[in-house]
């Protein structure tokens, strides 16, 4: 829902990024306001799921220049912990295998981590296993996922669940979905669907990185995004996203390097 | 490395401290008259002074073990003291008469005596500089026939029991290290339960070195007669010294037909500093025999500390339906060593027995299994299953795994499962992203992944050994 008066929640400005001293995010632009939808495509490897990790804080990228505003906070500044006790949750493109550790106790300390974090109540493991099951079945999972150890031997969909099944738990302000729907039969994608949409109130954002058009006929963004080598090379409506899917990215490309050229010529003359 | 994972796994060993009590402590090197010397202190006798001598007589001919994957300065053995006793009142009929000192060193270790002792109903005999300086309860346990004493005491009280079973799991020539301990050792604890008696308590024994250029030997024996049950808890501690200090202990178990015995292992020495320096080399031969029929031996092992461990507490599988169980944690941080396992030798019919190793390697530190599982000709219906995995943290550890297999008998079952996992900066940012520290993850990961083997432990040793290898992998992360 594009609300301009709404709050801004986040503000990513001249962002850049490299793993291995290689340069992956190359002055990226994006302002998300509270309650709006973003999505964000554009072909493979041109830094979309890097700015997800970026943003998570993971250790293994180097920010080399630019500002996050989070809730008027330096999220850069902050340890990826903090940055998720403070709201910001990433959903991962690809689920960790933790073995050994039963999910419902990873469940469980992550959101009393949380609650303890809001000054909230938390819950002992009885309580949990009533509130755990509850958000399960607004999911359709099965409750023997949380005697299975975390995300071992679980397959692609049901990793994929168990990711948004932890955004339920956690309520974050600003959800960030790497590649949600990838591997998704098209229950999963409905069900996926129906817990973001869930999640959607007029505080929270989310930013859905995908490569398809289809998770959005359940899911109506606000902005759609195109990355291309690292940057935001046009922004559009929900219609953009059905204009891709159709002609591919080839031409916005084309349009972006046009319009580079323009540029220069103009600054020249 | 991430600085957080590093921060970890790196804690202090809090048990370093020196303990200022006066000791005896004999002069270096080794003799016969060393060991004329040691058998002489403790008024011995004279079947164990030769045993004590036929032991150096075959130690001077052997070499030491040059297989284990482990790597040190060659030993110098006439350094080493073998012989250091806290002085102290021949007899002591109380623990009133113990060395205050003493006992307050054993406060800080956290050592259960006295009241605390009783409130946890655990028997405790405490073995100071391979002296033993305390065994409580034992008034209690004489009640029900079971004798609890140390090895000393055992020797000059019940020299028929100590003849009949000592060196006859592990013979004085058995190996290298076993060999010296047979020669020199100088206490240890005895513990016999009498047909059809089911230890009513867990016994503890509390090995402590604390002289600097000692070695402590001491030697254990454990006899289970028909029908008998005992839990038998052991740990040990330290302080940090910067030069290496050997520990060569040997602990032999007897299960007569019917008889159950389970031994636990915290063991926690020093394990030397941050570069190596330092530590202890505990080279322990520890073994069991389940002689009679339907007997059990079970080892359950947290090796924690130590610059090098070496160590195969082994069960050997005669009575026909016997069952043998290895249950190990090995923990291994900056530059320790430890190359431990089990052997299983199955003679009896139908005897089953069960592996289940963790090796959980950090820093440097090199973490081996070396396991051997032998089915004779006579043992129909054997059936063995093993599991080892290992986990690395960081990226400059490594771990190793030696299974041996050696199958004499068509009918046997045996199974090996074997895995290596990693705790990497993938894991812990999965775990930071829900909000949970790398501390509490590690913890989390650790506790998952030993599961199988903490749940042997008898309770309150099970919570020591969660907080040590959260304490051992504290900022080892990385």
């Amino acid at each position: 829902m594009i609300n301009p008066s709404s709050p801004v929640l986040i503000e990513v400005r001249g962002l850049c990024a490299s793993i291995n001293g290689i340069d992956i995010l190359r002055e990226l632009e994006l302002t998300v306001r509270r309650g709006e939808v973003h999505t964000i495509m554009g072909p493979n490897g041109s830094g979309k799921s890097t700015l997800a990790k970026v943003l998570a804080g993971h250790t293994a990228y180097e920010v080399t220049a630019g500002t996050v505003q989070f809730e008027g906070q330096d999220l850069l500044a902050m340890a990826p912990e903090a940055r998720a006790l403070s709201g910001v949750f990433l959903g991962f493109q690809y689920p960790i295998e933790i073995p050994g550790v039963a999910n419902s106790q990873f469940l469980r300390l992550s959101y009393n981590t949380l609650q303890a974090q809001r000054g909230q109540e938390e819950l002992d493991p009885l309580e949990f296993d009533d509130f755990v099951r509850e958000k399960m079945k607004l999911l359709e999972m099965s409750p023997d996922f949380l005697d299975r150890s975390v995300n071992e031997g679980f397959s692609g969909g049901e990793k994929k669940r168990n990711e948004i099944l932890q955004m339920a738990l956690l309520e974050p302000r600003l959800a960030i979905l790497d590649e949600t729907d990838s591997g998704l039969d098209i229950d999963a994608l409905r069900i996926v669907s129906q817990g973001v949409n869930q999640l959607m109130k007029p505080d929270n954002a989310v930013i859905l990185v995908t490569h398809y058009q289809r998770l959005l006929n359940y899911i109506v963004p606000d902005f759609v995004h195109v990355m291309e080598a690292g940057r935001i090379i046009k922004t559009g409506g929900k219609e953009l996203a059905v204009e891709l899917e159709k002609r591919g990215y080839d031409w916005v490309s084309a349009e972006h390097e046009a319009a580079g050229r323009a540029m220069t010529q103009e600054v020249s003359t | 490395m991430s600085t957080a994972l590093q921060q970890l796994v790196n804690k202090p060993y809090k048990h370093g401290f020196v303990t200022n009590i006066e000791s005896e402590v004999a002069p270096k090197g080794l003799s016969e008259d060393t060991i004329r010397m040691i058998s002489a202190k403790k008024n011995e006798p004279a079947w164990l002074l030769d045993f004590r001598l036929k032991a150096y007589q075959a130690w001077l001919l052997m070499t030491e073990p040059a297989w284990p994957n482990v790597h040190y300065p060659k030993i110098d053995f006439q350094a080493i003291s073998y012989y250091a006793a806290p002085k102290q009142k021949p007899k002591l009929s109380s623990m009133d008469e113990v060395d205050p000192e003493l006992l307050r060193t054993f406060e800080k270790l956290g050592v259960p005596l006295h009241e605390r002792m009783a409130l946890a109903g655990v028997a405790v005999d405490v073995i100071f500089d391979s002296v033993s300086v305390a065994t409580t309860y034992k008034a209690k346990l004489a009640e029900v026939g079971i004798v609890f004493c140390s090895m000393s005491e055992a020797v000059l009280e019940h020299p028929e029991l100590v003849k009949k079973y000592l060196g006859t799991v592990i013979p004085t020539g058995d190996n290298y290290y076993a060999a010296l301990n047979s020669a020199v050792f100088t206490d240890g604890s005895f513990c016999f339960i009498p047909k059809g008696v089911k230890c009513p308590m867990d016994l503890s024994t509390y090995f402590r070195i604390n002289t600097e250029e000692s070695g402590q030997f001491e030697r254990t024996l454990i006899v289970a007669e028909e029908g008998a049950t005992v839990s038998y808890l052991e740990g040990c501690t330290a302080p940090a010294f910067s030069s290496n200090q050997l520990h060569a202990a040997v602990v032999e178990l007897v299960a007569l037909d019917n008889a159950d015995i389970k031994y636990s292992t915290v063991q926690n020495w020093y394990a030397g500093d941050e570069n190596g320096v330092g530590g202890i080399y505990n080279f322990v031969t520890k073994r069991g025999l389940a002689k009679g029929v339907n007997s059990r031996i079970s080892w359950t092992q947290v090796e924690t500390g130590s610059a090098i461990t070496w160590k195969y507490p082994s069960v050997i599988l005669r009575g026909d339906n016997s069952v043998g169980e290895f249950y190990s944690v090995a923990v291994t941080n900056h530059h320790q060593q430890a190359d431990t396992g089990t052997k299983m030798i199955h003679l009896g019919k139908n005897t089953r027995s069960t592996i289940v190793s963790k090796g959980i390697s950090a820093g440097q530190s090199s973490n081996s299994y070396r396991g051997l599982v032998k089915v004779a000709p006579t043992a129909t219906g054997a059936r063995n299953y093993s599991q080892c995995d290992s986990m690395l943290i960081g990226d400059k550890s490594g771990a190793h795994t030696f299974p041996y297999i050696q199958v004499r008998n068509p009918t046997a079952q045996v199974e090996h499962e074997a895995s290596t996992s990693k705790i990497g900066e993938e894991q812990l940012f999965y775990f930071a992203q829900r909000g949970i520290s790398a501390e509490a993850a590690v913890s989390m990961i650790i506790n998952g992944f030993c599961k199988d083997v903490f749940q042997q432990l008898p309770m309150e040793f099970a919570v020591e050994a969660t907080q040590l290898l959260g304490f051992k992998l504290e900022g080892a992360v990385g």
